[in-house]
């Protein structure tokens, strides 16, 4: 039975993702930071249809233990980051490299050590959680934007890399979702459920796929807001 | 994320919302002016609005926690029966009572201690809840259950989210061997036809009948009755036939709708349903038909709409029910589904609990003119002459002398409710 692995698994999108594997029947690994919310999730998880839950608090953002936290997995998943308050942290440059390392060098580390655990697997798939927001650089969000950036681009090499392996490296690019990272943002119609966001994470993880925009319009909206010259269109 | 009520009638303004997501780090909330849980939105009147001060919304809260072999399944207060029925139905189980819909959340079926077409064989939702944990605003989380911390057991049941914040709920679920139902149909033309199909219905656990009030003396109606399927028929899907979640163009069609194609729509609505030998239909389709449409609260236009659900108890006969249903028609409204069920004498554990034995009937109306608030008025003049009670959660105008008639207990309910647990109805009725 395949074996998830889950980094930021208390995120909204890890759980709605994780509830399509555990129906099937799968078993996880779950790392976040806090106890009592990886309990919840276990329990939810089992209750499902999860066939074994292991759990494992920890700090994400201290890469010295990324290390310890790893498993024998076929889907790894890494999903955690967060949404700093750009204009918050625009004066503040050490908030800023917090911002961008727990975004950035953090799953880059995490991934870097799946990397050689999938390897040793010949077989498998990383997915690692982007966003629309690393597809261009913009003053509302420039921080986590320019940290996803690095993480596609990283995931993109390390794609050509573990093909030779046969494993897969799947870089999801969600837009706008319905979830507590968002939880201050205006809503419009673009907004997905974290639930849709979450099925679309699963079949991209099926179908091995390279790049996958969730939901799949961001494609194209994404495609147009790159090809706006700078020159007349200042984001 | 919107905060209305399903009716729509009254505009929802909340000062502020507070969205639930760990049962482990609720954040305090004895700062607010008051507090009311929000789940769905499917109750129709003020039940759920909290005007002017804060909502908790509880949707972040719907993670399971325990399902054993004996179908207790123990999760959090903000999962919808629709969560509870894709994970219960392909393992034989099914929720114990179900209302119309399937999008609503424990902590809602629980405030306002929901009935469905099986009240008259197994009572109402209250009765399935084993305990749940109760957050009160001093900080203090209280178990609940026959046996402990009875009386605020007994006064959350049907007690309108007032007496705290449901967390966590255990249920106790019913065995089924089949997603399929078997349902029969059978028409109507009056009132007394009615009665004697629902005392010849005994024996099947679902019974609900809908009329069209535009009949006049044409009246019809039609009584569906069923029961679960005794046997699993081979690949029958348990998640049922595709759960639309169409949206409705709300505004397009409105203006044309009221009363015209409610009219056509129950004459479709009778021809398309009126012939039927016993069949066999999936569960969806059977209690949830309007839940196809994502948000068919839409179809009575921007002013929304009004439902009016009153029980006659058996001892006042059925002349209150016909005068109900006779003004009805007198009065040219619109109602697109009159429903009528006869309400059984199993006793719910809630202190303010609706359903009484006797005959429910439910209307709805286009909201907005005051000669419609007259006549519903009248109705209660009928209900409280009948010695009967009209119900909270569709209700958005009754008066607080009314409230107070239809509901005695509401004192002993004002006593163990939370200080800070407040809502528009409640200030409304109690004013």
């Amino acid at each position: 039975m395949t074996r998830v692995a889950i980094y930021g698994a208390t995120s909204a999108i890890a759980q709605e993702t994780a509830k399509c594997f555990a129906a099937e029947g799968a078993s996880f690994l779950l790392v976040a930071r806090d106890a009592a919310k990886l309990a919840a999730v276990a329990a939810d998880l089992s209750v499902r249809g999860a066939s074994a839950v292991e759990t494992i608090a920890a700090d994400l953002g201290d890469v010295s233990c990324h290390a310890e936290l790893m498993r024998d997995a076929g889907i790894v998943l890494i999903a955690h980051g967060t949404l700093p308050d750009q204009k918050a942290i625009d004066p503040d440059p050490a908030a800023q490299v917090d911002a961008f390392s727990l975004n950035a060098t953090s799953p880059i580390s995490l991934a870097a050590h799946a990397a050689v655990m999938l390897e040793r697997r010949r077989g498998g798939t990383l997915a690692v959680i982007g966003s629309v927001a690393g597809d261009r650089g913009r003053r509302s969000n420039y921080v986590y934007g320019s940290a996803k950036a690095a993480l596609h681009a990283y995931c993109q090499g390390l794609r050509g890399r573990l093909r030779e392996s046969g494993v897969n490296v799947l870089v999801i690019k969600p837009g706008w979702v319905d979830t507590p990272m968002t939880a201050t943002m205006r809503k419009n119609p673009l907004f997905a459920s974290a639930a849709s966001v979450g099925r679309g994470i699963c079949d991209a993880i099926r179908a091995r796929r390279g790049v996958a925009y969730v939901p799949w319009f961001w494609k194209w909206i994404s495609l147009i807001v790159r090809l706006l010259p700078e020159r007349f269109v200042k984001f | 994320m919107r905060y209305e009520s399903w009716g729509r009638w009254i505009p929802s303004e909340p000062a502020r919302v507070i969205p639930l997501q760990w049962t482990s780090s609720i954040p305090r909330f004895d700062a607010e002016s008051s507090v009311l849980a929000y789940g769905m939105g499917r109750s129709y009147g003020d039940v759920c609005l909290n005007n002017g001060s804060t909502l908790l919304d509880t949707r972040g809260l719907s993670r399971f926690r325990r399902l054993d072999d004996d179908g207790i399944l123990e999760c959090e207060a903000g999962a919808t029966l629709e969560d509870i029925l894709r994970l219960v139905v392909p393992r034989g189980w099914f929720v114990p009572v179900t209302p119309g819909t399937k999008f609503v959340t424990l902590g809602g079926c629980i405030a306002n201690d929901v009935h469905g077409k099986n009240h008259h064989r197994a009572g109402t939702f209250g009765r399935y809840v084993r305990s749940f944990q109760l957050l009160r605003s001093d900080g203090s989380l209280v178990r609940c259950s026959r046996d402990e911390n009875v009386e605020l057991y007994r006064a959350t049941i049907g007690g309108l989210g007032l007496t705290g914040l449901v967390v966590t709920v255990e249920l106790q679920l019913r065995r089924i061997a089949s997603p399929m139902m078997r349902v029969e149909q059978l028409p109507f033309h009056t009132i007394d036809e009615f009665e004697s199909i629902s005392r010849a219905s005994d024996a099947y656990d679902y019974t609900v009948a809908w009329f069209d009030c535009f009949g006049g003396r044409a009246a019809r109606g039609i009584f569906f009755r069923g029961n679960h399927e005794a046997e699993w028929s081979a690949a029958v899907p348990a998640a049922g036939p595709a759960a639309s979640r169409r949206r409705f163009p709300v505004g397009l069609f409105a203006p044309f709708l009221v009363p015209l194609t409610v009219r056509a729509f129950n004459a479709l609505y009778y021809h398309a349903q009126k012939k039927s030998a016993p069949r066999a239909v999936h569960y969806e389709p059977f209690f949830y038909p309007l839940d196809r449409l994502a948000n068919w609260n839409a179809l009575y236009g921007r002013h929304g709409f009004m439902q009016y659900q009153c029980v006659i108890p058996h001892e006042a006969g059925l002349e209150p029910v016909k005068a109900i249903l006779d003004r009805t028609a007198s009065s040219r409204r619109s109602s697109f589904l009159t429903v009528i069920k006869t309400f059984g004498d199993i006793e719910s554990p809630g202190l303010l609990s609706f359903p009484r034995p006797g005959t429910t009937v439910c209307l709805d109306f286009a909201a907005g003119e005051t000669s419609l608030l007259t006549m519903l008025e009248g109705f209660d003049d009928v209900v409280e002459e009948a010695r009967g009670s009209v119900y909270p959660a569709k209700d958005s105008r009754m008066s607080p002398k009314r409230f107070r008639t239809f509901f005695p207990q509401w004192e002993q309910l004002a006593a163990l409710a939370d200080p800070k647990f407040s809502s528009t109805f409640w200030r409304r009725v109690t004013s």
